[in-house]
């Protein structure tokens, strides 16, 4: 895409009196005044050093707001039409990077603190210790060995997905209703399913697949065991998960050119040849798109474990994010938990980052 | 290629080819239904089934077991109770309030703000500081790859310190800033799909650009807005991280009460199976109504 200078453009005679960019500026910096003025207040408040304040900080929010406002409305006083256009972004952006990048730089401040919710001291910055604690914490260590498994078992959901893709998209009555229930899964939430499938059907004694595999001779533990009760989670999450790349695959499969496939029906291709040399292929671009969401959803993976097995036994099927999950719930560790999260997110990044500059050259879409 | 005949060797073993072909395809189809569907069926069965019918594995109602409103009546949604005042009723229905309200607001948030940055982003060229389009772009998208747990640490010490802890509208800021990107992502590819000569036209007759998008623009990315809008309510309506980490009893959704009960063990499996029911239903109902939107919404941006 083009992207120097606009692809919609406007000729506006904008004629704006330097009045009228005071009166802009004046507003966002009396605002943003007024919301620095709170803050300094509560914090001396907080501090205790003066009497007067407020008793949350909510009053500070508001302020900010205004301010968030101002700067919006600043936009249009200032700059008149090139202003109603940097209106369309502005919002969004002013929403993310406050709920973003105030946060995180916040997580930064408290994952170097030895913060625990349970003890009355508050934060106290304890330099390198939950780094070194992190280094000799086995448990973290093994939660994201798990989660190279989690990340791993996404090939298998690939081919399944393909798979199903391959046969809604063929020749078949009734395509409708099997799309439908395909994609009734992805409506479940997975607390639900942790309970309808984990808890229920996998219970030992009265589950449905218990009894199946009881009455096959079998003795069934699914949660007893580290590699099954991995696996487990593994086939629930993609239970869930499988109709997301299916749906993604099948829009990929709708919009191949139906020219090349006739062509190569007529060259005598049989339907394994078609699909090597052809489908998969074209396919490519949009399937490495539907592995990388996929992978990043599946970074997130914790609800299913949270309620299922809570990282048991021994750790099998923790992922980072329920393992963090516990550090706070248990334990209160508001400083180790936000050290590791951070961590994590450093390790995504570079992960996903060299990933994306591994596939970029199947990404490309052949024109 | 010589002539099928119908009654020719060739042509009965091209038949049986093709017979064997379909009933492998129908058939790994209606596995795949059944897969899909016995966990949904287990659960609603359960939901009227009494222990005995439990623990002796009885499946299909009617034939195998007597359906009862065992299971609902613990939840105080059967026959018997839906005129009486139940403590138990009114709680679910708060949190099934609570769900709707985060789940509706939060996505209308998302598609709001959403569309409108995704319309800038794909008419004008903007530079803020060092950041071009395609860096913002990325910003917003990059947001996809943040890690629920990296955030909720931090939102609890915030929320607390702003009196937002347990209140539905912080739940609504976080979810409309989970949705976003994915927001973003769809209407990206919607505005793209829409000629830029229809709000040239729109211009030239006078109308400010803000009046195109309205007018012109809006009502031609509805679908698109209402595919972006659904997807957004399924995520935010099954969120379960942060709702668990952030609410305790005046915000609590519904996901969180149906976790809460999971932990209390035993065989009362009817209550467990009307309840996860009971969260289930309202989505499995969009699913089959709005599937086409669904299916719209996840396609985009797969292909172009």
């Amino acid at each position: 895409m083009n992207t120097d200078g606009d692809l919609l453009h406007t000729v506006t005679a904008d004629n704006i009196s330097d009045s009228r960019k005071r009166l802009g500026k004046l507003i966002v910096w009396s605002t943003a005044l007024c919301c620095m003025m709170l803050a300094l207040l509560q914090t001396m408040y907080q501090a205790g050093r003066i009497g007067i304040g407020f008793e949350t900080w909510r009053p500070i929010l508001y302020a900010y707001m205004l301010w968030a406002t101002a700067l919006c409305a600043a936009q249009v006083i200032v700059n008149g039409e090139k202003g109603k256009r940097t209106l369309f972004v502005l919002p969004a952006a002013l929403f993310v990077v406050s709920l973003v990048v105030f946060p995180l730089l916040f997580a930064l401040y408290i994952s170097f603190t030895d913060w625990n919710l349970a003890s009355p001291n508050g934060p106290q910055p304890n330099g390198w210790d939950n780094l070194v604690q992190m280094w000799n914490d086995s448990f973290y260590w093994n939660a994201l060995t798990n989660m190279v498994y989690y990340v791993l078992a996404v090939c298998v959901e690939y081919v399944i997905a393909f798979g199903l893709a391959l046969l809604l998209n063929a020749q078949i009555r009734a395509r409708k209703f099997f799309r439908v229930v395909f994609l009734l899964p992805l409506m479940l939430s997975p607390v639900a399913v942790s309970w309808m499938i984990g808890k229920s059907m996998l219970e030992v004694r009265f589950g449905p697949i218990s009894r199946i595999i009881r009455d096959l001779g079998g003795e069934p533990t699914f949660f007893g065991d580290p590699e099954i009760a991995r696996f487990m989670i593994m086939a629930m999450d993609a239970w869930t998960f499988i109709p997301f790349m299916m749906i993604m695959l099948l829009a990929g499969l709708q919009a191949l050119p139906s020219e090349i496939l006739e062509a190569s029906k007529v060259d005598g291709a049989s339907g394994w040849q078609s699909f090597k040399e052809i489908i998969f292929p074209l396919m490519l671009p949009v399937s490495v798109t539907a592995i990388v969401i996929r992978i990043i959803f599946k970074l997130k993976l914790a609800d299913i474990i949270i309620n299922v097995t809570s990282g048991g036994p021994g750790g099998a099927t923790d992922s980072v994010t329920s393992f963090i999950f516990r550090e706070y719930r248990d334990r209160s560790n508001v400083g180790y938990g936000t050290l590791l999260a951070m961590v994590y997110l450093v390790l995504i990044v570079i992960f996903v980052t060299l990933f994306l500059k591994l596939v970029s050259r199947w990404m490309e879409r052949p024109a | 290629m010589s002539v099928i005949f119908k009654d020719h060797e060739l042509g009965l073993r091209v038949k049986s080819k093709w017979w064997a072909s379909r009933t492998a395809i129908y058939l790994t189809l209606l596995i795949w239904a059944v897969v899909c569907l016995f966990p949904i069926f287990w659960t609603i069965t359960t939901s009227f089934k009494m222990a005995p019918d439990v623990m002796k594995g009885n499946l299909i109602p009617w034939w195998d077991f007597t359906p009862r409103w065992k299971g609902w009546e613990s939840i105080g949604l059967s026959p018997r109770l839906i005129g009486e005042v139940s403590t138990v009723r009114e709680e679910f229905f708060k949190r099934f309030w609570n769900s709707a309200v985060v789940s509706i607001s939060a996505s209308l948030l998302a598609v709001i703000l959403g569309s409108l940055a995704a319309y800038g982003l794909s008419r004008f060229s903007y530079k803020f500081g060092f950041m071009k389009n395609s860096d913002i772009s990325f910003f917003f998208l990059s947001q996809m790859i943040l890690p629920p747990v990296v955030l909720a640490l931090p939102f609890l010490v915030l929320y607390k310190s702003l009196g937002l802890l347990d209140s539905r509208i912080g739940l609504i800021l976080l979810y409309t800033l989970m949705v976003l990107p994915i927001v973003i992502w769809i209407m990206r590819d919607q505005f793209q799909g829409i000629p830029i000569e229809l709000e040239e036209a729109a211009l030239v007759d006078g109308l400010g650009i803000w009046g195109a998008f309205m007018q012109i623009v809006m009502p031609i990315a509805l679908p698109g807005m209402v595919a972006a809008f659904i997807l957004s309510l399924v995520l935010c309506w099954n969120e379960y991280f942060f709702a668990a980490l952030l609410t305790s009893t005046n915000a609590t959704t519904l996901p969180v009460m149906v976790a809460s009960q999971t932990g209390s063990q035993g065989i009362n499996w009817w209550s467990m199976a009307a309840l996860s029911s009971a969260a289930i239903l309202p989505l499995v109902i969009v699913a089959i109504a709005l599937e086409k939107y669904i299916i719209k919404g996840m396609a985009a941006g797969a292909v172009k």
